[in-house]
């Protein structure tokens, strides 16, 4: 008989139940729906083994990596540990070793950390500071042999967390940072399939880190990046994209501005009418959105349409943090 | 052979179909189809386009006689909200067009096209909440 294992308690499957089964008949409040995979509100994920396929189904290759699976089609083949998506292993500890201006809206922040940590780049975090106060953001590093992680962290008219990060943060200042989490990032295997990648300003971050990923692991097929902003101040890493398509004759980095008053050195209108209209078909292509909601909202069904697959679109949607009044 | 003749024989409707890669192949196409079309566009919520596509995608499994937990009364509850917003035979019938069409661009034996697009009008009194 196998055990399921989810916080401090560890309940046995009887036979031929799923762990949804058990842990429902525990009086575990697990979301769910309509128990036949296919409303995949019964999301968990296992901790420890990976769980059978046939649990999977349906789920993106990037959740199915990161052991992600129905709980109402797993029959455990051994004991599980369990959690529901938005129950939080441990916390670590980091410290700031970087902060640098990238543009007049955007500052780099590099932590480092000490405890053992994995990631994907493109995937997110919460940050938490001493306080409390605790924000998300997306991590533009690849896994390297220093222990870092680098973030891109726009400053917010009133953001309480952005503000605090211009103006106070200081080098050794302690943060605490959940579990990696998100399903936009790079998986190899399709090493040919184009890419096109869309981001709005602090959006690049992730795209920054799913591109160095995907050339580190010698991806071969066209790379695009069009990153858009309203005005320049929104824009940054432009020197450093342009001397990456310099390298690497596979990547092509498309600056865009959608204000007034645009030098004739980018591109003009949204990045992502300017992406989505560059290329005939995005049959075959996989597609990256991050940044804002509304424009991930469009792109994604536009990028469906012109034939993208809906398993080929990996977002990433930033939302602002509404204050309560 | 006759050993294979027999296992073409005894295929069934879903193997014959292609079996879980041919829903694979459908289920972006038919999406699509339902998606551009503005008769029936607003019934499909397309805020999570994924679990709209996992829907399509159980939808066509059963359509192609594949493994399903068909249940009358989910479908009538899980329509019910539609058909309080106004869905009827027509859109019905609009899907089942994009149905056809859909196994039609795929190269599907029409006399196939015919059993799967038998299975999923049984749907329709569910569907529609009749």
């Amino acid at each position: 008989m196998q055990r399921i294992t989810i916080g401090e308690s560890t309940f046995s499957c009887q036979p031929n139940e799923t762990v949804l089964e058990t842990l429902l008949r525990e009086n575990i409040k697990v979301p769910h729906g309509c128990r036949q995979g296919l409303c995949q509100a019964c999301q968990m994920r296992s901790l420890d083994n990976s769980p059978p396929t046939s649990s999977q189904v349906g789920l993106k290759d990037t959740l199915q990596k990161q052991h992600y699976f129905l709980a109402c089609l797993c029959h455990p083949e051994q004991d599980m540990t369990v959690a529901l998506p938005n129950q939080q292993g441990a916390s670590i500890e980091a410290r700031v070793v970087s902060k640098q201006l990238l543009s007049p809206d955007i500052v780099q922040l590099i932590l480092e950390y000490q405890s053992p940590f994995s990631f994907f780049a493109g995937q997110f975090v919460n940050l938490k500071r001493p306080d409390g106060l605790t924000r998300s953001y997306s991590i533009a590093n690849i896994p390297l042999a220093k222990n870092i992680l680098e973030f891109h962290i726009r400053r917010l008219p009133n953001g309480q967390f952005s503000s605090w990060v211009y103006d106070e943060v200081a080098l050794d200042a302690q943060l605490s940072i959940s579990e990696a989490q998100g399903a936009c990032h790079y998986l190899p295997g399709r090493a040919e399939q184009p890419l096109m990648l869309v981001g709005t300003g602090s959006g690049l971050a992730p795209l920054y880190g799913i591109i160095a990923d995907a050339l580190a692991q010698d991806h071969s097929g066209p790379i695009h990046l069009f990153h858009g902003s309203r005005d320049i101040n929104g824009l940054y890493f432009i020197d450093e994209m342009r001397k990456l398509a310099a390298e690497f004759d596979n990547f092509h980095y498309t600056p865009c501005l959608s204000g007034e008053d645009i030098d004739s050195e980018y591109l003009r209108g949204r990045a992502d009418d300017l992406a989505l209209s560059s290329t005939e078909t995005l049959s075959g292509w996989r597609v990256f959105l991050c940044g804002h909601p509304e424009m991930i909202n469009q792109a994604k069904k536009t990028a469906f349409m012109k034939g993208a697959s809906i398993n080929d679109i990996y977002t990433d949607a930033f939302h602002v943090f509404q204050v309560e009044k | 052979m006759s050993e294979s003749q027999e296992t073409a024989s005894t295929q069934t409707l879903y193997e014959q179909l292609g079996g879980e890669a041919a829903v694979d192949a459908a289920v972006d196409i038919f999406y699509r189809k339902v998606l551009s079309d503005y008769r029936i566009n607003r019934f499909f919520d397309n805020s999570d386009m994924e679990q709209q596509a996992a829907k399509q995608k159980a939808f066509l499994t059963m359509a192609f006689g594949g493994p399903n937990n068909y249940n009358g009364t989910d479908m009538r509850n899980a329509h019910a909200h539609l058909v309080k917003m106004g869905l009827n035979a027509s859109h019905f019938d609009a899907v089942m067009e994009h149905l056809g069409a859909t196994l039609t661009e795929l190269n599907v034996p029409p006399e196939l096209i015919a059993q799967a697009a038998a299975i999923a009008e049984s749907t329709r009194k569910d569907v529609l909440g009749k």
